[in-house]
């Protein structure tokens, strides 16, 4: 019996092999899912290569998170694979360089925008342009850094997953009746091609090598996904608007 | 059974070409991939992707930085796949 048997889940942020979403697909088929993955643009030909790798190559659907055709089309491509959702991981992130590794004072409203068009909105957009696959209700799941206080280098979009956040908080507010449970695992820093991204992204390591009560392996992606596919299942029936700290135990320590 | 420099090369020019459209004979083994084929970071990537699965290797991001020419990467696909 596996924890996701008979569930359809659709898996946004497939990049790489490192990407978390990666790790959670994989997981999830192993846990018994059908798996849609969702790609955009140029990054499509990567991900075709690395869905490759799961252990079910599963189909991909056209999905930018600045397209609002995207959004609007997307129940009828995910149903092209399968006849309804379960639940939906939404793993995508992204800001211009300039909106991160400490340049915070001067980045532009514009580079802001779009840190937080595709980090946050995008989550309100993806849930509600599911929903209409989800009929009985369903889990969504999203990946946030802990937005509660003000990190080194991660800058504008420290302020995108605080956007992120909230707009969790409300779509499990505005979902909750529709049966659509809303949460976050946040987690401690993993090397994927995002985090790769940020200028002086190692400076995490020496804070979690420091202040981590359990060890944390920044490669070791493998606890985060692990909470984002229970957060998938039915184990936890009555919780929305949750966020489950994945971190090794940072969030909970004064120093 | 390890490929040959040829063969990785020519191997690897097809990947570049279906990436990029750029002809399989400019991809010699001292063209730089930024500087002289003009690749950027996300055919990079692409290219890295078909590469292993190609050759059945595994080049890691800290090693990708590494391989700035074509014979870079040809040299790092041979030894790899040794
Ligand atoms: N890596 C970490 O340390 C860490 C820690 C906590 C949370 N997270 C979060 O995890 C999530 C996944 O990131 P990751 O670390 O696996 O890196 P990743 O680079 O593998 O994944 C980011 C994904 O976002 C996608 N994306 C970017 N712009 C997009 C757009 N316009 N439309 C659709 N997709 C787009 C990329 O294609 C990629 O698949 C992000 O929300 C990230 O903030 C990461």
């Amino acid at each position: 019996m596996g924890l996701l048997d008979g569930k359809r889940i659709l898996v946004t942020g497939v990049l790489m092999d490192s990407s978390i979403a990666f790790h959670v697909a994989r997981i999830a088929q192993q846990e018994g899912a059908e798996i849609v993955l969702t790609s955009f643009g140029r990054t499509t030909k990567i991900t075709t290569a690395i869905a490759r790798r799961l252990p079910t190559t599963p189909p991909i659907v056209e999905l930018d998170a600045t397209s609002a055709e995207d959004f609007d089309l997307l129940s009828e491509r995910v149903r092209e694979h399968v006849d309804g959702l379960d639940g939906v991981l939404h793993s995508i992130g992204f800001a211009p360089e300039s909106a991160l590794g400490g340049n915070f004072l001067k980045t532009e409203w514009a580079d802001v925008s779009a840190a937080l068009q595709i980090s946050a909105y995008s989550l309100k957009a993806l849930a509600v342009a599911a929903q209409p696959l989800m009929p009985e209700g369903g889990s969504v799941v999203g990946l946030t850094f802990d937005a509660s206080v003000a990190w080194p280098k991660y800058d504008w979009m420290g302020v995108a997953k605080a956007a992120f956040e909230s707009t969790a908080r409300y779509l499990a507010r505005d979902l909750g009746p529709a049966n659509v449970r809303v949460n976050l695992v946040a987690a401690g820093p993993l090397k994927t091609t995002a985090a790769k991204s940020i200028p002086g992204f190692e400076e995490f390591d020496g804070v979690w090598a420091a202040r981590s009560p359990i060890k944390w392996d920044t490669s070791d992606f493998e606890p985060a996904a692990r909470a984002c596919v229970a957060l998938l299942s039915d184990w936890f029936p009555a919780t929305t608007g949750e966020i489950v700290h994945v971190d090794g135990g940072v969030h909970a320590m004064g120093a | 059974m390890a490929a040959s420099e040829q063969e990785i090369l020519a191997g690897l020019a097809e990947i570049v070409n279906e990436e990029t459209g750029i002809p399989a004979s400019d991809v010699q083994l001292d063209k730089s991939f930024t500087d002289d084929l003009d690749i950027d970071s996300l055919s990079m990537m692409t290219i890295v992707v078909n590469s292993e699965e190609k050759f059945g290797v595994r080049i890691p991001d800290d090693d990708v930085k590494g391989l700035k020419t074509v014979g870079d990467a040809v040299g790092y696909i041979q030894k790899a796949s040794a």
